[in-house]
């Protein structure tokens, strides 16, 4: 019969004893759980970033770039050359069963004028649907309306960055501002949205309608054409589907033979989030196993003091098997010993890592979030780490004849 | 049925090369309530006795039979299990353990056969108060004289309740006054309580306190003399 509060209260005055020796076996377990929780804090605070920052774009989205232009033997990126049309994004959402929405978006930076400010920005013309399909909306006054594409109304929604800078704390709504000479009445204040993930501030934009931006603002030459097309899918699983179909469709709508480049390409960005995300998670991984190996370090460092500990009390492990002691109980004494001084140490590196991690997200200016299961993965690896480490050392002690320990000096 | 009957009991040690024959067909029996002295010079084999006595070790051949059960072929598991109820210890050099205080080094043996902490704590109590250690449970080894370390050493013999108790030269690192003392006790124990005690000693002096003297030379045993 094993007797474990006496055994714990023996084992605890063990360490006690030679507390100097305690504390620096513990410092590695300390040193890797703390690395463990801290890399895992890290990892999980980019992944939770990179998720919001997803979340900002709106989620499903597939993105068609209307082809490079080339000048002058130069290509120029995706969208330069107007080659997808308004009717490419109706035959779209008609054509394309995996298709839940689909928007076009003609976009250039342009001087905004209000009073006597000024500032640049990007003017987006779209149509109605696209602030669904980003899963955005006016925090002020309305969005605009397809009778406002019809008829090629000049209304503008603004985006909270251009609002602050034009109207300072005033409200914009009902407001008249000037693109390239031509007023544009503000109806509507669009809602935050930050950051996206590649930095860029999405608030710093003007939406109008289409019809009004291609009449009105781009010229004639880009009259009916479309940069991008903002697709959304029903789910997940349905980008996929839908990036080929709407490929199909548009091969066939601009004519291209089986052997020719795209004048379009497709970009999945929730699948390009997705990898990103999962990157993050492969980098925490990887960093979490590194700092375990500290864990394996402490665990060695744990095995070779028991084994002194071992070797230093011959005689009273001599003294506990004359009395009675059977192996099992000196074997569960150095094993209990050695979960002690990987339970303490996992304790204090658990508390160590979490304020190494508020330390990160304080100076470092990084999201750092300390999840349950890693401390529950950290704290479990301490006690296997105590458990595996220490049971080569009890099973020695348990091994001894009591006759040469009791003469052991 | 005696208490200890050992039969024809051989123990040899295989160090390298040559056997070495520590006990050479011993026999002898012992009953309950004996009080013996084991003598010899070293090398007579009197410890290897010892030590079989004390179930520490079994015999290469023979039988030992000890309060009817044979105990010279049992598992180590089962010979701690005998140590702890049946056999008591004393050594020479007491054998406390240290940084721990004397209630706590009386208490070791029941830490090993599960009896609860107040129960523990009241047995040891008892027997420091039976060797005349009433006050001192608190104090560590390092903080007794040699005979009051030897008084412990004693108490967690009789602690649990053991038939009989294997003094290994119990007063050999005690001055003749303080060995006198100790003596006493062991025959307190042995009148009062009927405990059966063996004691190895090479001083005459010592196994005068006996009633029964065994004396070893080369592994066997050359004289056994009741008083």
């Amino acid at each position: 019969m094993i007797n474990i509060p006496s055994t714990v209260k023996i084992s605890l005055r063990a360490l006690m004893v030679n507390r100097m020796r305690s504390v620096l076996t513990m410092l590695g377990i300390i040193i890797g759980v703390a690395s463990v929780i801290t890399m895992m804090a890290v990892g999980t605070g980019a992944g939770r970033k990179i998720s919001e920052q997803m979340a900002t774009i709106g989620s499903n989205l597939l993105m068609v770039f209307s082809g490079a232009a080339t000048s002058g033997g130069q290509r120029m990126g995706a969208g330069t050359q107007p080659t997808l049309t308004v009717g490419d994004v109706e035959a779209i959402r008609r054509e394309c069963g995996a298709v839940e929405d689909a928007a076009p978006l003609v976009n250039s930076t342009m001087q905004v004028v209000y009073g006597n400010q000024n500032w640049s920005t990007i003017i987006i013309g779209t149509t109605p649907n696209m602030l669904d399909i980003r899963e955005w909306g006016v925090a002020a006054g309305r969005p605009f309306m397809e009778e406002d594409v019809r008829s090629a109304s000049k209304v503008c929604l603004l985006g909270q960055t251009v609002a602050d800078n034009l109207f300072g704390g005033m409200d914009p709504v009902g407001q008249t501002v000037r693109i390239k000479d031509v007023p544009f009445t503000v109806i509507g204040l669009l809602r935050k949205k930050g950051q996206n993930p590649s930095g860029q501030d999405q608030d710093d934009t003007i939406y109008l309608p289409i019809t009004t931006a291609q009449k009105r603002l781009f010229g004639s030459t880009l009259y009916n054409m479309v940069r991008i097309i903002f697709i959304k899918t029903r789910s997940f699983e349905d980008l996929e589907p839908a990036e080929r179909q709407v490929t199909e469709l548009l091969r066939q709508r601009h004519h291209i033979g089986p052997r020719q480049d795209d004048d379009f390409s497709v970009r999945n960005l929730t699948q390009i989030m997705q990898s990103a995300e999962q990157s993050v998670s492969i980098i925490t991984a990887l960093l979490s196993a590194i700092a375990s190996v500290s864990l394996l370090v402490g665990g060695i460092g744990i095995m070779n003091i028991m084994l002194v500990s071992v070797t230093e009390r011959t005689k009273e492990i001599g003294i506990r098997m004359a009395v009675g002691a059977k192996a099992a109980d000196i074997r569960f004494q150095f094993i209990i010993e050695a979960l002690l001084l990987s339970l303490i140490g996992g304790m204090g590196g658990i508390a160590i890592g979490a304020a190494g991690s508020a330390l990160i997200s304080v100076f470092a200016d990084w999201p750092t979030i300390i999840t349950a299961w890693s401390i529950l993965m950290a704290f479990g690896f301490s006690v296997a780490v105590g458990i595996f480490f220490g049971f080569y050392p009890a099973y020695k002690a348990s091994l001894l004849n009591p006759i040469e320990a009791l003469r052991y000096e | 049925m005696s208490l200890i009957n050992i039969e024809n009991v051989c123990r040899t040690y295989l160090p390298g090369g040559e056997p070495i024959r520590a006990l050479d067909a011993v026999s002898i029996e012992m009953e309950a309530g004996e009080f013996a002295a084991i003598m010899g010079p070293s090398g007579s084999g009197k410890s290897t006795f010892m030590h079989i006595l004390g179930c520490l070790d079994t015999p290469t051949s023979g039988r030992y039979l000890l309060d009817g059960q044979d105990v010279s072929t049992m598992s180590p598991d089962r010979l701690a299990e005998i140590r702890g109820t049946k056999i008591g210890f004393v050594f020479q050099g007491f054998n406390l353990i240290p940084r721990t205080n004397a209630l706590e080094n009386v208490e070791l043996p029941m830490l090993y056969n599960g009896l609860g902490a107040a129960e523990r704590r009241r047995k040891a109590m008892e027997a420091l108060k039976t060797v005349g250690l009433e006050g001192r449970e608190k104090h560590n080894p390092n903080q007794l004289s040699g005979g009051q370390q030897q008084r412990v050493a004693i108490a967690r013999a009789i602690v649990n309740d053991a038939r009989i108790i294997l003094a290994d030269e119990p007063t050999g690192n005690l001055d003749t006054k303080t060995g006198g003392e100790i003596m006493d006790l062991f025959v307190r124990l042995n009148r009062e309580r009927g405990k059966t005690i063996i004691i190895v000693t090479h001083e005459a002096d010592i196994a005068a306190y006996s009633r029964r003297t065994i004396r070893f030379l080369d592994g066997r045993i050359t004289g056994d003399q009741r008083r």
